[in-house]
């Protein structure tokens, strides 16, 4: 999917965020909305429906104004982490520009992160996209809970992050690391746009 | 005025909002015209453009004290324009712009409208960035926001880096005042700065004003001013302005980050697109943009995007323009032949040139075929004789190779010695042989200039040059008709051309040979000569008998023996001539009642008196002295009988 129309003098992303389900990826969501002046942000949109045929997720778009020259755009999506949502996730998935795996860092949660990655990646691999090259960046989130119960950082990376992208801790409902691991995924996507070179006169 | 050091780089203050303008500046100020050329700032009123404009300037001068900066705002260069141009000084002022290693230009938005400005400005842009030399450009909006603005400008504004300051957050705007406040030697107790930074001001300009008025008021009262005065004071001077939205009070925050976050999130998306964008995808988007605008498909511009390396950008957009302007007037064309090929697709993509060339050739090849040879007029009716065997030669190496042995070919000599004949015969042997790429027009001049007067009339030229450019021989009897009538030889001469090239043969005839056509144009004379210029001759006498045997064989079925050599006697000349004797002899043994023989001949002829072996005895003495025989009738019923006396 193209990034950047130079035609249209538009620079568009698509973001997802990943992860189990009650990871936190629609509290950062939130805290992104509240955030955002009003008049830069639109609806944010939640779906949610008891069958598995209709999409369920968050949306949220960011008008980031006119930069260089170019209205800028992003879109922040959640998919559903319930493993039995795997149909909407896909969905959701396709055409990212980038993805922020957004991990529970609670001790017991660690095989459902491991889970969600790995259906990340089949789910990539079945749109016939090489994981390696979609921007990525992980959030270990809830790292305001007690000690006891949650992994550091490092026990995270060394289960999680074996490609070595860039990983932030985040306490998502107070807002710490959403607004770093959204800059963090941006910039990862925005330098692809050199990168891949892409035709872009329209999407 | 700007380059006195008041607006220096180390005197502005750099936050998240104005980073990347600062760091373009700097890298433009330490080597004008290598990177960002030209460099667009925006942003909106007092918040730092022309200061940085004028730090650029500081520093490129400090670093090279030859360098010849100039800055200026663009209403002053609109008045020097004028003032150069009313005191006839346009290229003084012109080599002096020329002359400028970095030139400064201030507001430009006030480019609008401007379009003599516009043009002169893309003249001095061209002649700048050609040789590497550096320009610099501020404005309070986009260059795209900048209306009625001449398109080759504005991609040359764009071509470069654009970066926009925006307003800065709450830290820069403490950093700011506090820089202030050392500037100028003031104090202030804890918190007064803060205070100031927390008011909803919209720029730096009114911030500083902020300032000035607690300075004042500070002065005034000759006691400090607490942190808890800041805003009565101020409430008591000015009306606040609404706070712009991105700016938001930290006290206000949300737990997590305070209300900059989005800000400072803008602004290193801000960097990373200034940084990720290539110049020229900007410039070519730019004229993608246009060119969709303009109802053309721009496949061809898209495909140069997905490049790795930037094409030749000034050689696609001239392939492009060029070839958009080419299908304006294919359209246009076309729309005269066919309307409902107006708008058709294929006139709005470059890519389809050729195709859209055909849809024209095709319009024009469904109008009416030129007129093709006369269907008798063959080789195998053609009557041979020593007179023509020369012609006849030259015919036959024609439809062995058409096009290739003498082309054109040129036949001349007397009327009705079978001139037309021969050349209509080479029409019909090529149409037999289905030679590509059509069948032969064959018109005579006078049919071909009456055609084209015709044409010019109805204003359908251009459908009237089709019809015979898609002929696969031309074929044009009679050419002495066009001496002196210039447009037509003009028109012959470019037919000729465009046949000729192609390999198609021509053929031409005319009771003279080229050289003695009176007012031809060389370049066609030249051409009619340069294939095969024959001469037939007028027929012998065993060629006119032969020609009159068939004729009479033709007309009558079996005729006396020696009527053909009788009728071959008088040296009649063409073949037109010996039809009509033939016509007459029959009008004769019609009138007479008795078959064609020697007598009805005799008096047929008329005007020469047979020797008197041929002459027959009367049977109706009225007709006996056959001088007064008028024979020239088309029919019996009109004939005039006219009494000599």
């Amino acid at each position: 999917m193209s990034i950047v129309n130079y035609a249209a003098r538009e620079i568009t992303c698509k973001i997802v965020y990943y992860g189990p389900g009650r990871s936190g990826k629609t509290t950062n969501l939130h805290y992104i909305y509240g955030q955002v002046p009003a008049e830069r942000r639109g609806q944010m949109v939640s779906l949610a429906t008891q069958t598995d045929r209709t999409l369920f997720f968050d949306f949220l778009p960011l008008d980031l104004g006119t930069i260089s020259g170019f209205t800028t755009r992003f879109q922040l999506y959640t998919v559903p982490g319930q493993v039995y949502y795997a149909t909407t996730r896909n969905l959701v998935l396709q055409g990212a520009d980038g993805v922020v795996f957004v991990a529970d860092s609670q001790r017991r949660q660690l095989a459902e992160n491991i889970e969600s990655l790995q259906d990340l990646h089949a789910n990539l691999a079945s749109q016939g996209v090489d994981a390696r090259t979609v921007p990525l960046v992980l959030q270990y989130n809830k790292q305001d809970l007690p000690r006891e119960m949650i992994m550091d950082a490092s026990e995270l990376d060394d289960e999680l992050n074996f490609r070595g992208v860039p990983a932030h801790v985040g306490d998502a409902l107070h807002g710490r690391g959403v607004f770093e691991t959204l800059r963090g995924i941006s910039e990862l996507v925005l330098r692809k746009l050199t990168a891949t070179a892409d035709a872009g006169a329209g999407r | 005025m700007l380059l006195d050091g008041r607006f220096r780089f180390d005197n502005f203050v750099v936050g998240t909002a104005n980073r990347l303008a600062v760091a373009a500046a700097s890298a433009v100020a330490e080597s004008p015209g290598s990177v960002y050329n030209p460099l667009f700032m925006y942003s909106g009123s007092g918040l730092g453009k022309t200061h940085l404009i004028g730090a650029i300037g500081h520093a490129a001068r400090v670093a090279n004290g030859e360098l010849r900066v100039v800055y200026i705002p663009l209403d002053d260069f609109v008045d020097d324009f004028h003032l150069a141009i009313s005191s006839g000084q346009a290229d003084a002022f012109k080599e002096r712009y020329q002359a400028v290693d970095l030139l400064l230009l201030d507001d430009v938005q006030f480019l609008t409208g401007r379009r003599e400005t516009q043009s002169e400005m893309l003249r001095i842009f061209n002649v700048l960035q050609a040789s590497g030399r550096q320009i610099v450009m501020a404005s309070d909006r986009a260059p795209t926001e900048i209306t009625d603005v001449d398109e080759r400008l504005l991609t040359r504004l764009t071509g470069g880096l654009i970066v926009d300051i925006g307003v800065p957050e709450y830290e820069t705007r403490v950093a700011i005042l506090r820089h202030k406040c050392e500037e100028r030697g003031l104090q202030f107790e804890a918190g007064v700065l803060e205070e100031l930074a927390r008011l909803p001001l919209g720029n730096v300009r009114e911030l500083q004003g902020a300032l000035n008025r607690v300075v004042a008021h500070q002065s005034l009262l000759d006691q400090p001013i607490s942190a808890a005065d800041v805003r009565q004071v101020l409430g008591a001077l000015r009306t606040p302005t609404p706070a712009p939205a991105v700016i938001s009070d930290p006290a206000a925050a949300p737990l997590g980050g305070g209300g900059d976050e989005f800000q400072s999130f803008l602004s290193d998306v801000t960097v990373a697109v200034a940084q990720s964008v290539d110049s020229w995808r900007v410039r070519l988007g730019a004229r993608i943009a246009h060119w969709q605008a303009e109802g053309f498909r721009t496949t061809m511009l898209e495909q140069a995007l997905a490049l790795d390396d930037p094409p030749d950008l000034d050689a696609l957009e001239a392939a492009f323009a060029d070839a958009a302007a080419r299908l304006e007037l294919l359209e246009a064309e076309v729309v005269l032949l066919d309307a409902a090929l107006a708008g058709d697709e294929v006139f709005r993509d470059p890519q389809r040139l050729a195709e859209a060339e055909a849809v024209l050739e095709r319009a024009q090849a469904a109008g009416d075929p030129p007129p093709g040879p006369a269907p008798g007029w063959t080789m195998a009716t053609f009557e041979q004789a020593e007179s023509n065997r020369m012609a006849v030669r030259a015919v036959d190496a024609v439809l062995a190779e058409p096009g290739v042995r003498y082309n054109p070919l040129f036949i001349h000599g007397p009327t009705g010695t079978g001139k037309s004949h021969l050349a209509h015969a080479i029409g019909n042997a090529l149409h037999a042989a289905n030679a590509e790429p059509g069948p032969a027009a064959c018109v005579t001049a006078e049919e071909f200039v009456d055609g084209l007067i015709a044409a010019i009339q109805s204003g359908t030229v251009e459908q009237w040059r089709a019809r015979y450019r898609q002929a696969g021989a031309l074929i044009v009897d009679d050419v002495q008709v066009l001496a002196g009538k210039e447009r037509s030889q003009d028109e012959l001469f470019h037919l000729f051309n465009l046949l000729h090239q192609s390999g198609r043969q021509v053929v031409l005839t005319s009771d003279r040979a080229p050289a003695e056509i009176p007012e031809l144009v060389e370049r066609l004379r030249s051409r009619f000569d340069g294939g095969l210029v024959v001469a037939v001759e007028l027929p012998t006498r065993e060629l006119r008998e032969a020609l009159f045997s068939r004729a009479l064989a033709s007309r009558f079925g079996s005729v006396d023996e020696g009527v053909a050599a009788m009728l071959a006697e008088p040296p009649l000349a063409s073949a037109t001539e010996i039809e009509a004797m033939v016509e007459r002899v029959a009008a004769v043994a019609d009138a007479t009642g008795s078959p064609v023989n020697a007598e009805v001949v005799a008096r047929a002829i008329g005007v020469r008196r047979p020797t008197p072996a041929f002459i027959p005895v009367a049977r109706d003495t009225f007709f006996l002295d056959l001088e007064k025989v008028v024979v020239d009738w088309p029919g019996v019923d009109g004939r005039i009988v006219e009494e000599l006396g």
